[in-house]
């Protein structure tokens, strides 16, 4: 079956491509030596959200995570990616995701160069939005879901999400 | 995502199986508004037994329908979620606000797939 959610800030726009971006190395914040790490730009459409959480839950394979912890880690990365596509941009743009991990620790960035957010504490408030389809849980499911969750934002900056999740301790 | 309905004694049952996420809840709106135009429901019953991945886009459209069969007088319940699927709907508090039946969904004669 074809979809037709989301699809009507891109119809019409047959010139849809990544924007190239500056190399730039990436540092976690937690993690004091990367033992491997990954970065996966797509555009930020709905399509992609399903294409970056399996990825993600994939590399967090990795590291000894339960397949409760790993289905977690696969709903912030929805989240995440979720929140860019239906908020980031007025057409389109990319979506980056950089996951790094070591033995202990897995780090999720997920960031945008899109309009940004004017009040992040209010974005992470569990909120009543007035569309009816969209619950307003998406920051809640992070935070409950990871071990950290922080958001860096200014409008017309874009958006850094970064969240973590540490391995049980056996 | 693959979507299964039927319409029983006035209620809608519908099963979904798969991922519910931004690219495929709009699937599931479309089936449940055309389904529910269609025959004249006044329950609607969804079956998340095969349901693989949820989260909050999925969510909220399985809310958005609750709202919308609530509107119109009728009632929704969520039957048999998956152990992911619970820990979903737990966390955002839906089972405060609709039904949730262990048992699941007895559907035959389904319509769906591509509808």
């Amino acid at each position: 079956m074809m979809s037709q959610s989301g699809n009507a800030a891109l119809s019409g726009d047959s010139n849809r491509r990544l924007f190239a971006e500056p190399p730039h190395a990436v540092e976690p914040r937690l993690i004091r030596q990367v033992k491997n790490q990954m970065k996966v730009t797509v555009l930020a459409v709905p399509e992609n959200v399903a294409l970056v959480r399996v990825c993600v839950a994939a590399f967090a394979s990795q590291l000894e995570f339960t397949l409760g912890e790993v289905n977690e880690i696969k709903v912030a990365t929805s989240e995440a990616v979720s929140n860019v596509i239906l908020h980031a941009y007025d057409s389109f743009g990319n979506v980056e995701v950089i996951a790094s991990l070591d033995d202990e620790w897995l780090e999720v960035v997920v960031s945008d160069s899109g309009k940004g957010i004017k009040d992040v504490e209010e974005a992470l408030q569990p909120t009543y939005t007035t569309d009816p389809d969209h619950m307003g849980l998406g920051f809640v499911f992070m935070e409950s879901m990871m071990d950290r969750l922080d958001v860096q934002s200014a409008p017309g900056e874009g958006t850094v999400v970064w969240m973590a999740k540490r391995v049980a301790q056996g | 995502m693959d979507i299964k309905w039927n319409v029983k004694n006035g209620t809608l049952v519908v099963k979904v199986s798969g991922e519910m996420d931004l690219h495929t809840a709009g699937d599931f709106k479309q089936v449940v508004e055309r389904a529910s135009a269609m025959h004249r429901v006044r329950g609607l019953m969804v079956d998340l037994s095969d349901i693989s991945f949820i989260d909050s886009s999925g969510l909220g459209a399985l809310l958005g329908r609750f709202r919308q069969i609530r509107m119109m007088g009728g009632a929704m319940t969520i039957a048999a979620p998956s152990p992911q699927a619970r820990q979903v709907l737990e966390l955002a508090g839906i089972s405060k606000i609709i039904t949730i039946v262990d048992e699941p969904a007895i559907i035959e004669g389904l319509g769906g797939g591509d509808q």
